[in-house]
């Protein structure tokens, strides 16, 4: 063989697999688990939503006809879902700008507390890492109609109740998540506030800036790809909300004024046995949050 | 094109093609004659309430005791949201046990379409071994295709528990309270939160689970029809006079606030926030020394006498699962596990009733010793199942959405909410 003929075939393997072979041996298992656990449920959750599919036993022959558009039409046409996905926007636009703020917040109080700080930290978190079914019991506790808040709030409590109420569910619940995944974005904008230079605030200070000026000026533009991070992070979370209106409002209850796709999607796919619907309402929601997620960038970063 | 980009564009195209070739499924597969004598060692679930444990035990250890060549592994079935999630789940994936005792007759329609039942009918004597035990009710379980895919095993039929202290501060005769027609109902109710004896006369879940009907609606429907289901012969029933006066009578309770719209967090009945509640015959072991109690029948409108009165069956049944390589011991297990002496066993162990003809008569003894379950073994033999239709799980949803947006919270009237309902149940009933 010729030296050129090598060279080239040297060129070819090196445009195949890298410079560094090896490199994609050590990042292997990653894409196996990439590959695994999303993009072949995935790419398996778009084949049924174009398919009259459900789940049978092992080696049972059955048609599972090409459909088209199908499933997306009657999930659209569904007032179910379009309900749904209105009760997800609501909770998007409470929760987001609601753990924005307060995680900011309660992380700059954090970054400046001396005393107690671990102990303010921990107490942050323990919502976060508590499994939601033993939250959500509290959380009835409080706000069912004979609850601590209605006690509280005596002749001014809403009638019907918190989670009874058709316009309060949905921001209740969104309060809820907000105050349960508290502890992570704190964390999250704590690690973020230390690469904050300390000179910046100097110099504010030397500039006459009072505190909260110094907190617009300097701390706010300077966890930026912290928020951008917070946003992004709540909404995809938020967007999948399941637990809060299976257990807290009983399957979405108030005449499912707090159902989510992710819960109509375990009806539909799991309960009631139409995997096919339920992947287009998953697929639906992929692509929603999606789009959501590249807006929020461009819209917090500001490019 | 980049070639690395083509590699990994070419693996994840490798990668929907298995995820299709996954999806679609082959091969064959057919309930046959040879398949139904294979005898060996079986696997079976128990549901996971501790007394039917302690019964599956012991019948498996009787079992095992007489067939060392075809012994039974019994275990309850694997933790999950609900059963019928996890016997779906292991259908899918090919591990489900030879037989389930605890299947939900709800679910059995969509465990067929999946492929995962064995038709009991094709063993021979199958359809007059399940005929000759449980009598006519046996029909109610048979599928759209003439076959019994499911041994009708145990049902508890479900009355009116009434707490006797709180009738009696509520100025109600504690002994026989009015409670037997409609009216007669309401107006003991409004007496019951009036005199504040308790926060509601009856507080049955509110919440929009598919199965909640069946403790509000459905045994009332099923009083008032004289024993029709949800749906027969592929069409609704329940938008009719007798499930328009069901509808308006339980409107009537959440608009007055004898029932509440909230669902109340633990036992509502036990913790004497309700005066009332619709229970099965388990609720005397749970309830026996906590509340001193009595039973009635579901109201009708008419105040029917309560021997003319049927009410919801709330049954579970035993089903053979495709997987099973057995099938032989299966069913000659699923015969033993329903006879006459494993019945008795299951009576005096869980209070549950087996789906057997004439039970009073079957088991004399048992009714003399334990008097209060007798108005129960009587109720079991007007009962009403789910109707086994396809879709039937979506078909409850459906008639709980509707039901949930008309009589409890009100949004349209009863008679809009049962028409739409019946309307879209029509349509799921009737595709396959």
């Amino acid at each position: 063989m010729s030296v050129p003929n090598e060279r080239a075939t040297r060129s070819r393997l090196t445009a195949l697999l890298g410079r560094q072979p090896i490199g994609g041996l050590l990042v292997a298992p990653y894409v196996i688990f990439i590959v695994a656990v999303f993009a072949y449920p995935l790419g398996l959750a778009v084949w049924m939503s174009f398919h009259d599919y459900f789940f049978t036993a092992p080696g049972v022959p059955v048609d599972r006809p090409f459909v088209g558009l199908d499933n997306y039409v009657a999930v659209l046409k569904d007032p179910a879902v379009r309900q749904a996905f209105g009760n997800i926007a609501i909770f998007l636009l409470v929760n987001v700008p609601l753990t924005v703020v307060t995680a900011l917040l309660l992380a700059s109080g954090l970054n400046r507390a001396v005393r107690g700080l671990t102990f303010l930290r921990v107490a942050y978190f323990i919502p976060y890492v508590t499994a939601s079914v033993a939250v959500v019991g509290v959380w009835l506790y409080m706000f069912t109609t004979n609850g601590l808040v209605n006690e509280v709030l005596g002749p001014v409590a809403p009638d019907p109740s918190w989670l009874v109420n058709e316009s309060l569910v949905m921001p209740n619940i969104a309060v809820f998540v907000a105050w349960k995944q508290l502890g992570f974005f704190v964390l999250l904008y704590l690690a973020a506030l230390q690469n904050v230079p300390k000179e910046l605030y100097e110099a504010a200070s030397v500039d006459g800036a009072s505190r909260l000026w110094s907190f617009r000026a300097v701390t706010v533009p300077g966890v930026r790809p912290a928020t951008v991070l917070v946003v992004i992070l709540a909404t995809i979370t938020g967007a999948n909300l399941f637990t809060e209106p299976y257990l807290l409002t009983g399957g979405g209850g108030p005449n499912g004024a707090s159902t989510s796709p992710v819960l109509l999607m375990y009806q539909r796919g799991i309960e009631q046995g139409n995997p096919d619907t339920a992947a287009a309402i998953g697929v639906l929601l992929v692509l929603g949050v999606g789009l959501l997620a590249l807006a929020n960038r461009r819209f917090v970063r500001g490019d | 094109m980049n070639p690395r980009r083509t590699v990994i564009a070419a693996g994840l195209v490798a990668v929907c093609l298995t995820a299709t070739a996954c999806g679609g499924g082959d091969g064959g597969g057919d309930a046959g004659a040879k398949e139904n004598t294979a005898t060996g060692p079986i696997k079976v679930w128990l549901s996971n309430n501790e007394a039917e444990i302690k019964w599956g035990e012991a019948m498996v250890e009787a079992w095992n005791a007489e067939h060392p060549d075809e012994e039974i592994t019994a275990q309850e079935i694997p933790a999950g949201n609900s059963s019928e999630e996890v016997i779906g789940a292991a259908i899918t994936a090919g591990n489900a046990p030879c037989l389930i005792f605890n299947t939900a007759p709800v679910a059995v329609s969509q465990f067929q379409k999946q492929g995962g039942l064995v038709s009991l009918s094709s063993f021979e004597g199958g359809d007059d071994y399940i005929e000759e035990r449980t009598g006519e009710a046996a029909e109610q379980y048979r599928s759209e295709d003439g076959e019994l895919y499911q041994m009708p095993w145990k049902s508890n039929p479900v009355m009116i528990f009434y707490n006797k202290a709180l009738m009696k501060k509520a100025g109600v005769d504690p002994e026989n309270p009015p409670l037997a027609t409609y009216d007669e109902f309401l107006a003991t109710s409004q007496k019951i939160v009036d005199s504040g004896a308790a926060q509601a006369a009856i507080w049955p879940a509110p919440s929009s689970e598919f199965y909640q009907s069946w403790f509000d609606f459905y045994p009332l429907f099923a009083a008032e029809s004289d024993g029709q289901q949800l749906v027969e012969d592929g069409e609704a029933q329940f938008d009719s006079d007798a499930g328009q006066s069901v509808a308006d009578f339980w409107s009537q309770m959440y608009e007055k606030g004898l029932s509440q719209k909230e669902a109340y967090n633990g036992d509502s009945f036990a913790d004497g926030k309700a005066a009332m509640a619709i229970v099965g015959p388990w609720a005397i072991s749970v309830y026996g020394d906590k509340v001193d109690w009595g039973a009635v029948p579901v109201p009708t409108s008419s105040g029917a006498p309560a021997e003319e009165v049927y009410t919801f069956s709330d049954a579970k049944n035993v089903a053979m699962y495709t997987a099973c390589k057995n099938r032989g011991t299966a069913w000659e297990v699923l015969k033993f596990a329903t006879g006459e002496e494993q019945d008795g066993a299951l009576l005096e162990l869980t209070g549950q009733m087996p789906l057997r003809q004439d039970l009073p008569g079957a088991f004399p003894e048992y009714f003399e010793k334990n008097p209060t379950y007798t108005t129960f073994a009587e109720q079991a033999a007007r009962t009403v199942e789910v109707p086994n239709v396809p879709n039937s799980i979506e078909i409850w949803q459906t008639f709980r959405d509707g039901w949930s947006e008309s009589v409890i919270f009100g949004k349209t009237d009863a008679a809009t909410g049962l028409a739409d309902a019946a309307e879209e149940v029509n349509g799921l009933a009737g595709q396959s």
